[in-house]
């Protein structure tokens, strides 16, 4: 009997075109009280007048259940500073849709977080962005916000939901990996993410302030190798990989357009959320275009959909349709060119070079960027 | 969750489940089916598993209420195969999905 696998859509081709997408990342906002330096959001925020409104949003979440979409992650910014959260989550749950709010945990009272779990809501995702309230606050940039997530924390699995906490790391808070999963332990957390940093967007401008050493990272992944063995059955430890110093690129959303799409604040649908970094794709939106019809037929998705748009070297590749040609941003970063190989890759021409801006960026004194609104228009809450 | 889940067994860190054991699904997994792709799913958070149908008779056998002897008895029953043989397969499956914290000692 075989055990039961994770999903690994394989390629089969269907009369009605591509498979189907498996998850959704809804991005309801990017209003934050948090400004993380390593924010995954575009560093041209999205304002809070041009987002999506309640009815679209469930007209988004029908349409990506009907496509086969089986899970959504409520995101944002932080998605709790939208009004109307309980009546997403709701719409979700009326889908059959599995829900995952992630979440600051800095703003959801007692009251709004049972009435969440009652609309439906499947998880919470709280990130922490250290182990300790000095490097949780200087790193959010808002004094009080660790004492927040740990009372939001226990109230979650009071509450009867089941706790995942996810921590980006970096250069500042490296050394805390061990605490971080002893403090997992300890609010009965059920899952970590120890996620190291992606440097697009606003992590990429303070990537001086972030890289951290060569050496550091492989002791960190030892680190979390050990925890994950000793702590089987009791904790899921999930890695999201340092790649710059990595041999092999990752397997960058599993394939462009080929497991999940993201939809922006504004309606915007992304094959993943840096996919507007890259110049000339026509991206749908989804006030204007069915989920489906955008999956199917948008050309952002169908850009670098498949292997057809490879290089010769990743064409002929034994890994091609295991690592997918890498990411697409980070080839455009690094190299200027969407459709080169991810520099990632120990083939690629620029694998030196990267590892080498690595080493040299590790060994910076940056200060951090914080991740803000751009001060143009209004001052104070972006409206 | 019950300690004795934590302690493998000796045949190679798989937890030790016992035919009086009840199991359930815990609050935060999801046995649904997957009409887009065909059979069923267990939506787990990041994580989808797709059920082969065998793992798909299990897996809707599991209520919270009927103990592994329980349900290994029914599917003997249902697909007229040797008990023994289904037991080991059946233990095997849901232990290793305890490890992966998608299925709970209740």
């Amino acid at each position: 009997m075989n055990t039961p696998s994770e999903a690994r859509q394989r390629p089969v081709s269907q009369p009605s075109g591509q498979p189907p997408p498996i998850g959704m990342l809804a991005e309801l906002t990017h209003r934050c009280p948090l400004q993380c330096p390593y924010c995954s959001n575009p560093v041209e925020l999205t304002r809070k007048r041009e987002e999506l409104d309640t009815e679209t949003w469930q007209r988004v979440f029908a349409e990506a259940a009907e496509l086969g979409v089986l899970q959504v992650h409520l995101s944002g910014g932080e998605p709790a500073l939208r009004q109307d959260l309980e009546a997403l989550v709701a719409s979700c749950a009326e889908h059959g849709l599995y829900s995952n709010l992630i979440t600051a945990g800095v703003n959801i009272s007692r009251t709004r977080l049972e009435a969440l779990a009652d609309a439906g809501l499947d998880h919470v995702q709280l990130s922490v962005q250290g182990a300790t309230a000095e490097v949780n606050d200087h790193i959010a940039n808002l004094p009080g916000a660790f004492d927040k997530k740990l009372a939001f924390a226990a109230e979650v699995t009071d509450v009867g939901l089941p706790l995942t906490l996810n921590s980006v790391i970096h250069r500042a808070n490296l050394h805390q990996i061990p605490d971080l999963v002893e403090l997992a332990l300890e609010l009965g957390a059920r899952r970590l993410e120890i996620a190291h940093a992606q440097y697009y967007g606003w992590a990429l401008q303070n990537r001086g302030a972030l890289m951290p050493p060569r050496e550091q990272v492989m002791e960190a992944l030892e680190l979390v190798e050990a925890a994950r063995e000793r702590l089987k059955g009791k904790l899921v430890i999930d890695a999201v990989v340092p790649d710059y110093y990595a041999r092999l690129p990752k397997p960058c959303m599993n394939g462009w357009g080929r497991q999940s799409l993201n939809v922006s604040p504004s309606g915007k649908v992304l094959p993943c959320h840096a996919a507007e970094t890259i110049p000339g794709l026509e991206f749908w939106n989804a006030r204007d275009h069915a989920l489906g019809d955008i999956w199917q037929d948008s050309p952002a998705f169908n850009a670098y959909r498949g292997t057809a748009w490879m290089p010769d070297a990743c064409q002929s590749c034994d890994r091609r349709e295991i690592d997918w040609g890498g990411c697409r941003c980070q080839a455009l970063m690094l190299t200027g060119d969407a459709t080169q190989m991810d520099p990632v890759c120990e083939l690629s021409p620029y694998h030196d070079e990267i590892q080498t801006l690595a080493i040299v960026d590790s060994r910076r004194d940056d200060e951090f960027t914080y991740r803000r609104f751009s001060r143009q228009t209004a001052q104070g809450d972006p409206a | 969750m019950s300690a004795d889940i934590d302690a493998p067994n000796d045949a190679g860190g798989v937890p030790a489940l016992a035919e009086r054991d009840v199991v359930r699904i815990p609050r935060g997994v999801r046995l649904r089916e997957d009409k887009a792709r065909g059979g069923w799913v267990l939506l787990a958070p990041e994580r989808v598993f797709q059920l082969d149908p065998i793992a798909q008779q299990v897996l809707t056998r599991v209520d919270g209420e009927r103990d592994v002897a329980a349900i290994v008895d029914d599917l003997a029953q249902a697909f007229a195969a040797p008990r023994d043989r289904i037991l080991a397969d059946v233990r095997a499956m849901l232990a290793d999905l305890i490890t992966k914290n998608v299925l709970e000692v209740a």
